[in-house]
């Protein structure tokens, strides 16, 4: 049915996002290439020139460019564990037969409306500040001294401020691929004295892989560029305990004000992600597929 | 998946179901209940629940400090703006991958969610530049545009997989009617479309709303919207709880009264085909 003309049409149809999405991407990645090689410091403006791959040897060598590394995958990582695994088990919860589910929803996809910059100083302010903090509180009732969640524990506190931000999404998305779950099958294997842990593992699990594979990418592509919730909370320390990528390049462009070593910074960060993206969706596109 | 179970699990499973989600929405209600306490009584020890002094005034010094209704309709314009604007590009576009593939089509897809993939932080010095050079800067039309291009490709992925579950016999039928490609799509495309499109929009909007990154990096005052006025309320650490959860909420009670309604909308949409 689709004639020559059709095809034309449908490829007028594509044109414009592909075309615009090019520019928005291949524009500001060429002049970062560009800067990338250059020097080029805001506080010394007189100098330029041509620096070779000074700026990269600058970035790998930094004493904390592999922390920053392991910081952002453990980030990422961590980040998808626990909001898959929670996730599951929390969508597992509501959808049971359970007392007020419409409710429920409202309560549990709450954290997805907050925005960054607000949910990571809710979090600083009210629960993990070590005076005035909820969790100050709760130590201090129990007798034991505040736990200093920013200067000891600053990745994992990150960690888990940005796992209460994305559980909801994972959530909701578990959640309604299991109430497509048809239950004929589960009592059946119900019927047939399969354990809960085993209906589980080979009914429930294998008809949540595509979810599963939808929540990990989409989350992916936000988690790589986490940088609001790290600005508002630990500024990327004590030291660099959690400084990632994004936010060393912050510091290189805004603190040390060196363009140039900014830029060499965010090709790493495109090489990386690039890796990342390649390895997801080689991995998941046979899932997605049909 | 709803089976008939008995009475005490289905207390037991209430139980559990609902202590999960209030632990979960924990950190939103105490941080409106904090909006409404003195600063004295927000930072006493131990925390006040029901015997903290009430009052209006963290509100009144917030709206008195700030010029709110301007940052608000700041956030509406750009989070609304960049949404239509992406879906009135993104339509067609997903419309000709769902029902004219080609051998391409899925890579052309991931290829444009995966330039979401490149970290803002890494092109932020260039595109200041260009955003500076094109006049640009601090401009809501400037924000508008940055966002749809950021939102692009979530926007065609979930149209796309809307779009994906229409009956091509439905098309093929108006199309043996004489209907020509703009009034299939207008006539009969949409109306089907309707709640995918609607729930496109909803989760859009919530993403642009919550951008906090370009929005305060390309804005100074003109065009800045709530995100860049509560980055302004949070300097000061650990002095005012109070104002800062006054502020806070009202940052986001606009984008979380509107996903509470619309959340039935929003949830069906939610699942980027993950469901078959």
């Amino acid at each position: 049915m689709s004639t020559q003309s059709t095809r034309l049409a449908s490829r007028l149809m594509v044109a414009p996002s592909v075309l615009l999405l090019l520019v928005w991407m291949i524009v500001p990645l060429a002049m970062t290439l560009y800067f990338s090689f250059r020097f080029y410091r805001l506080l010394s403006p007189d100098r330029t020139g041509w620096v070779g791959i000074n700026n990269y040897t600058w970035f790998f060598r930094a004493p904390d460019f592999w922390l920053a590394m392991f910081n952002t995958l453990a980030l990422v990582g961590g980040v998808l564990i626990i909001t898959v695994v929670l996730g599951t088990l929390i969508a597992l919860l509501i959808d049971q037969p359970v007392k007020g589910q419409g409710v429920l929803r409202i309560l549990v996809i709450a954290p997805f409306f907050v925005m960054p910059p607000v949910a990571a100083s809710i979090w600083e302010n009210l629960f993990m500040h070590p005076q005035n903090g909820l969790f100050a509180a709760a130590s201090k009732a129990l007798g034991y001294d505040p736990i200093l969640f920013l200067e000891h524990y600053p990745l994992l506190s990150v960690i888990g401020i940005v796992s209460w931000e994305w559980l909801p999404f994972a959530t909701l998305i578990l959640l309604t691929a299991m109430q497509s779950l048809s239950s004929e099958q589960l009592e059946a294997a119900e019927m047939d004295g399969a354990p809960a842990f085993a209906r589980f593992r080979y009914i429930v699990l294998p008809h949540l892989t595509r979810a599963i594979t939808v929540v990990i990418l989409i989350q992916t592509i936000f988690l790589l560029g986490i940088f609001g919730e790290i600005y508002t909370t630990t500024q990327g320390g004590p030291g660099s305990a959690s400084t990632t990528l994004p936010y060393m390049i912050f510091k290189q462009a805004i603190v040390a004000k060196d363009i140039g070593r900014a830029a060499a910074g965010g090709i790493i960060a495109v090489v990386l992600a690039n890796i990342i993206a390649f390895f997801l969706m080689r991995g998941m596109g046979r899932h997605l597929d049909n | 998946m709803a089976r008939a179970v008995s009475p005490s699990r289905k207390f037991w499973t209430t139980l559990a179901a609902w202590s999960v989600a209030l632990v979960i929405f924990f950190p939103v209600f105490w941080m409106v209940l904090t909006s409404f306490k003195t600063e004295a009584s927000a930072v006493a020890t131990p925390p006040q629940l029901f015997s903290a002094e009430w009052t209006l005034a963290n509100y009144q010094d917030v709206w008195a400090r700030s010029d709110y209704p301007r940052f608000f309709w700041n956030s509406v314009v750009i989070a609304l703006g960049s949404t239509l604007l992406g879906l009135a590009i993104a339509i067609p576009a997903a419309w000709s991958m769902a029902f004219v593939p080609g051998k391409r089509t899925k890579d052309l897809l991931m290829w444009m969610l995966s330039t979401k993939m490149m970290p803002a932080v890494a092109v932020m010095v260039p595109l200041y530049l260009v955003f500076q050079k094109l006049g640009l800067f601090d401009t809501r039309i400037g924000l508008v545009l940055a966002l749809m291009l950021m939102n692009l490709p979530i926007i065609i992925w979930m149209l796309y997989t809307y779009f994906r579950e229409i009956p091509g016999e439905i098309l093929e039928a108006a199309r043996m009617d004489g209907a020509s490609l703009w009034n299939e799509i207008i006539y009969v495309l949409t109306p089907m479309a309707v709640p995918g499109i609607a729930s496109t929009l909803l989760l859009n909007v919530i993403l642009a709303w919550n951008e906090a990154f370009w929005t305060i990096t390309l804005t100074t005052t003109k065009a800045a919207p709530l995100s860049a006025f509560i980055a302004s309320f949070s300097a000061p650490q650990g002095l005012f709880y109070a104002k800062l959860s006054a502020a806070s909420t009202m940052a986001i009670a606009p984008i979380l009264i509107l996903g509470w309604f619309s959340q039935k909308q929003l949830v069906r949409g939610l699942t980027f085909g993950a469901v078959k």
